[in-house]
């Protein structure tokens, strides 16, 4: 398990400097320290979509966004992604919890929980999967997919991976 | 006065300020009235023009950012407001077109011939609220806003444009839009 200030610090470090997004338990912790640390600006955001556009706008302002996310937000901004990112090169790194994981979760979890890295397949999005050792490699994969590729690409959370 | 008047209106008043423009008939008025690099035109994403803006804003306070948004797009997405509001960036001026309708897909009516956007905006917490309907009132509004501490919200109520939709599609690609907009920031 990964503590969520040492999971932040990764981030930073790697490079990302502009954090927004909605709410999962699963990164609960994350967005707290996000919060709270001088060194880092998280903006609640309303919607999926909504931190989507704005981390859209840090993008062109000079930023390296990160998107907070529930997998449940993917379906939120489907639209965003690929009428905004995806055809204008507008990258960020798109953090989501996987819940609904193999089928073990609340209704409302269960077909996104199937669908949502195939979803991301379907309209082109890049994504890895973080377990406890491979989190700092895959943080910096994702920052240099930012700054290369130009595009969105996301990192899936599953429970229990962060404090 | 119609979208056309309003927009070439606004956009003459302009200097280097960053303008973020709503999909369908505003970014394409805009295009078409006073194309600038220092203009975004959202081509889709129906709804996050202020959320895109809010983005810029809160990452670049040195330069002031005007939002061109619609009734239809600002309704799509109100929950935006309240982040202006309870974030306040003092240069954020968020200026609404308001024909009643989704004038892109043919004057579809949307709520805001009973709603009063206005009243959304001063409840959301924005600084300044204005609703204007002329434009004489249109010029010195935006001249008194451009020049304050926002965030301010300008509701413009305009005409409905009958018939065929005349103007062009903005010629930029995607990536042009953006590289020249990022080109204007830094």
């Amino acid at each position: 398990m990964f503590r969520s200030e040492d999971f932040a610090d990764e981030l930073i470090d790697a490079g990302f400097d502009f954090f927004t997004g909605v709410p999962c338990t699963i990164i609960g912790n994350l967005i707290g320290n996000l919060t709270n640390r001088p060194d880092a600006t998280y903006i609640p955001a309303v919607r999926e979509d909504v931190a989507v556009g704005i981390a859209a706008g840090a993008y062109v302002a000079g930023k390296i966004p990160v998107v907070l996310m529930q997998n449940s937000g993917i379906g939120q901004c489907l639209n965003a992604l690929t009428s905004l990112n995806l055809i204008y090169g507008l990258p960020c790194l798109l953090l989501v919890t996987w819940r609904g994981f193999k089928g073990n979760d609340a209704p409302e979890h269960i077909i996104m929980g199937k669908t949502c890295d195939k979803i991301l397949d379907t309209i082109g999005i890049a994504y890895h999967s973080i377990s406890g050792e491979n989190a700092k490699e895959l943080i910096n994969v994702s920052y240099r997919h930012v700054l290369e590729k130009k595009t969105p690409v996301a990192l899936f959370l599953k429970k229990g991976v962060l404090d | 006065m119609n979208c056309c008047e309003a927009v070439m209106t606004i956009t003459g008043l302009l200097e280097d300020q960053l303008v973020v423009c709503a999909n369908g008939i505003i970014s394409r008025e805009t295009f078409t009235a006073r194309d600038r690099v220092e203009n975004f035109y959202m081509i889709g994403s129906m709804g996050l023009a202020s959320s895109i803006g809010l983005g810029v804003a809160l990452s670049k306070q040195s330069r002031m950012v005007v939002i061109f948004d619609g009734d239809g797009n600002l309704l799509m997405n109100l929950g935006s407001l309240t982040m202006v509001g309870y974030l306040r960036p003092r240069n954020f001026l968020h200026i609404v077109f308001d024909n009643e309708a989704y004038a892109s897909t043919g004057n579809q009516p949307t709520v805001s011939n009973v709603i009063a956007l206005e009243e959304i905006a001063k409840s959301a917490g924005y600084l300044y609220v204005k609703k204007v309907t002329d434009r004489e009132d249109l010029i010195q509004e935006v001249n008194k806003v451009l020049k304050m501490e926002g965030p301010s919200f300008l509701l413009v109520k305009i005409s409905r444009s009958e018939g065929k939709i005349d103007i062009g599609r903005v010629t930029h690609s995607p990536e042009q839009i953006k590289d020249r907009f990022m080109s204007a920031l830094h």
